[in-house]
């Protein structure tokens, strides 16, 4: 599952950033680091760029974007 | 990749005696939203200096920094913000080099104070922990210190600390908290690091610079980095999370709604066209009549000649037209630096980048292009806040395609004359319909042509767009006045020298050749003397050119007396027609204009030629203030030349089209 996927308000972890060399260095060093935890807190009104929060902090990144990051579901109980 | 990393600084102990004898330059960086500019403005206070780094559109800040025990203030340098050493745009190339020394025009730093906001720790030492591990001496002034402590996140300075290598001194700019406390703490490194060379460094985790790396080694030695950074982070601090959504969270849900957001945001701009469209009107009113009454003053009391015309129609002329530009600037800054400093900017373009995005522009695009409604030149100022250039660029080339307030006097005038009491069914008037047309013409122009360019001139392949919202603040006051400070010097300074000369060379071509006076009186001598100026010949002599555009020479000299600005073609045409050049008293220019004729009695103007004349004013660069902003943003004169060359090839083929296809369809 990409992050582009992940409905509101649910917390996803990051597995894996596979985009090309520069965007994917961009998103981890903006912390996106296979193992965090991310929130999609909503899409745009227009559907898109998304927000979301990592690390406690917000972000706005376009669907093309957040495609190429890999995240898996874990159990609720897992995550906050 | 083809650059060799720079080994860490290690300067000789003979060298910073040296420095430190003289003063200290110290480079002030940190992540974008840190909190770096409250705090160089609580250091320097007034003593500021705006330039642009050579060569490149960045601007660079630089100011003085007291230093306690005697010593001679620091020169400190306010970088652009950047998020890692691996720059992806180029302000952060440029603050990169400076932090790297390895710009050339510029001293390397002597220290580095990296603002790291408290509230957000992880992701800012990521910078921070880059920067102590190039070796050189490093700062670390922990920002938003009363946000943290407000949101019950307990940071012990101390041991961060001892994990880091490096001072770590809270601050909280914009109440001078700890500002004493971090001078000194630079002024100890400097001192220490004199004696005791080479220094410890406590975290060698990667080189700084990674290009020699591949995209793997990168990956897993930034996942390295991160891993450091949690460990010091989780054992300096203790967090409080109550688990409910923060407060910027709770605002965000109403601003950015679906259907509240994009409500907001129309007020918002609706708050802000009002106040640069119609609230400045009132000071720009005011100055225009100072500078009115000066140039009588003038005219009154120095003899009669060239050089009172010179110093009333030329110099002081001039000068008003720069500084009535200052109220819209002042206006639009005002707005822009409370949106930016209370984190709104960031939700404007969040909410409007997939409508900006069919054009191939970021959403920070949005608020300079409405801006230049009102008027262009503060409109591509506000373009700073786009990091990409080519975005940039492209934004800036089409804000002068926004119908600005220059040119409805031009659109009044011609529905005044020649449009005037029509209406469409009965009940809707064609000159609103008309001036629709124009706004209308003038965006899909825009979009047209920004979607060209980012398909040509401007193509790049797409910068991630990875912005952050930052969290709502309250604006700091210190922060709104300087911006205030800063645009209005540099407008003045930069742009303001080039309108003045402009606006005196465009006098010169109406002054000269000088007529001799006639006994037929001032007024018809006025006349006279332009129809036989160099402007008044060069309409001659641009008639042919401009014949099939329904245009003669008379309106060729308010063609070109109107690079100037928009509207001064009116007092043209008033003087050209012997109307006497009142431009408030419209009627009777109205009537000349209708009552003009050919030389075989065919009428000059029809309303065809009024449309053809219209759709020159939107889409040609028919001001020179445009000119001189944009020659000053992007620091060449390329782009601000290519852009007149552009805009009047593109206003000859549509008035060519509307009149001649006019003209085909039967039209008069």
């Amino acid at each position: 599952m990409t992050l582009d996927m992940v409905p509101q308000n649910v917390t996803a972890r990051v597995a894996s950033v596979a985009a090309t060399d520069a965007h994917s260095l961009r998103l981890m060093e903006m912390g996106m680091i296979p193992g965090a935890p991310v929130r999609v807190v909503k899409a745009a009104p227009l559907g898109d760029p998304i927000h979301v929060c990592v690390r406690n902090y917000h972000l706005a990144l376009r669907r093309a974007e957040a495609k190429s990051i890999t995240v898996t579901l874990g159990p609720a109980g897992d995550l906050k | 990749m083809s650059a060799i990393p720079q080994s860490p600084c290690h300067c000789t102990s003979e060298s910073i005696a040296l420095d430190f004898h003289g003063s200290l330059t110290i480079a002030l960086a940190g992540n974008p939203n840190a909190g770096k500019t409250s705090l160089f403005n609580s250091l320097t206070g007034l003593r500021q200096k705006v330039a642009n780094y050579p060569g490149v559109t960045v601007e660079s800040k630089s100011g003085l920094w007291p230093l306690p025990h005697q010593l001679p203030p620091a020169r400190l340098i306010d970088l652009p913000g950047l998020y890692s050493l691996d720059a992806t745009s180029l302000d952060e190339e440029i603050a990169r080099d400076i932090l790297l020394g390895r710009a050339k025009e510029i001293v390397s730093p002597d220290v580095i104070v990296v603002a790291v906001d408290a509230t957000n720790l992880v992701r800012n030492l990521y910078l921070a922990t880059q920067l102590i591990d190039t070796g050189q001496r490093v700062v670390i002034a922990m920002t938003m210190f009363d946000r943290a402590e407000r949101s019950q996140l307990k940071i012990n300075t101390e041991k961060l600390s001892d994990a880091l290598g490096v001072p770590v001194v809270p601050v909280v700019a914009k109440r001078r908290r700890g500002l004493a406390e971090l001078s000194d703490a630079v002024v100890r490194s400097v001192k220490e690091r004199a004696e005791n060379l080479p220094v410890r460094r406590q975290v060698a985790l990667v080189n700084a610079d990674q290009r020699e790396f591949d995209s793997a080694q990168r990956h897993s030695a930034l996942i390295k980095r991160y891993a450091f950074i949690e460990r010091i982070v989780s054992e300096a601090v203790d967090t409080h999370d109550d688990g409910r959504p923060s407060l910027s969270e709770r605002i965000d849900r109403v601003v950015t709604h679906k259907l509240f957001g994009p409500l907001i945001l129309l007020l918002v701009m609706l708050l802000v066209f009002q106040a640069i469209f119609s609230w400045a009107n009132v000071p720009m009113n005011l100055i225009d009549q100072v500078f009115g009454a000066l140039a009588d003053v003038a005219r009154n009391h120095l003899p009669a000649g060239i050089l009172t015309d010179l110093i009333t129609d030329g110099i002081i002329a001039g000068v008003g037209g720069v500084v009535a530009f200052l109220p819209q600037i002042l206006m639009l800054f005002f707005f822009i630096s409370l949106l930016e400093d209370s984190g709104y900017m960031a939700r404007a373009a969040f909410l409007t980048d997939r409508l900006m995005r069919a054009v191939g522009l970021h959403g920070k695009a949005f608020v300079p292009l409405l801006s230049s409604f009102a008027c262009a030149v503060p409109g591509i100022m506000a373009t700073r806040t786009i990091e990409n250039p080519k975005d940039r660029i492209a934004t800036i080339m089409i804000a002068p395609f926004m119908s600005c307030s220059a040119r409805l006097p031009v659109y009044t005038l011609m529905i005044a004359a020649f449009f005037s009491g029509q209406k469409v069914l009965g009940v809707i008037s064609v000159g609103a319909l008309i001036i629709l047309g124009m706004y209308v013409l003038g965006i899909a122009v825009a979009v047209v042509v920004a979607s060209i360019m980012k398909r040509t001139i401007l193509k790049a392949p797409a910068p991630p767009f990875v912005m952050e919202l930052p969290p709502y603040r309250l604006p700091n006051p210190g922060n709104v006045a300087h911006a205030l400070l800063t645009r209005s010097t540099v407008f003045l300074k930069r742009a303001g020298t080039v309108i003045l000369a402009i606006s005196i060379i465009l006098w010169a071509l109406v002054a000269f050749p000088r007529a001799g006076s006639s006994p037929s009186g001032p007024e018809a001598d006025k006349t006279a003397q332009v129809q036989n100026s160099f402007a008044g010949r060069a309409g001659r002599l641009i008639e042919p050119a401009i014949r099939p555009l329904g245009f003669d020479w008379k309106i060729g000299i308010g063609l070109i007396s109107s690079f100037a600005a928009r509207e001064t073609i009116i007092s043209t045409l008033s003087i050209v027609y012997n109307v006497g050049d009142n431009s408030d008293d419209k009627s009777s220019l109205v009537g000349a204009l209708q009552n003009a004729k050919r030389a075989d009695g065919s009428k000059v103007w029809t309303p065809l030629t009024g449309l053809s004349l219209m759709i020159f004013f939107l889409l040609a660069c028919q001001c020179m203030s445009t000119v001189a902003i944009v020659r000053r943003e992007t620091n060449s004169w390329r782009w601000p030349l290519f852009m007149v060359g552009y805009m009047l090839v593109l206003a000859y083929v549509a008035s060519f089209v509307t009149y001649q296809g006019g003209h085909l369809l039967g039209f008069q």
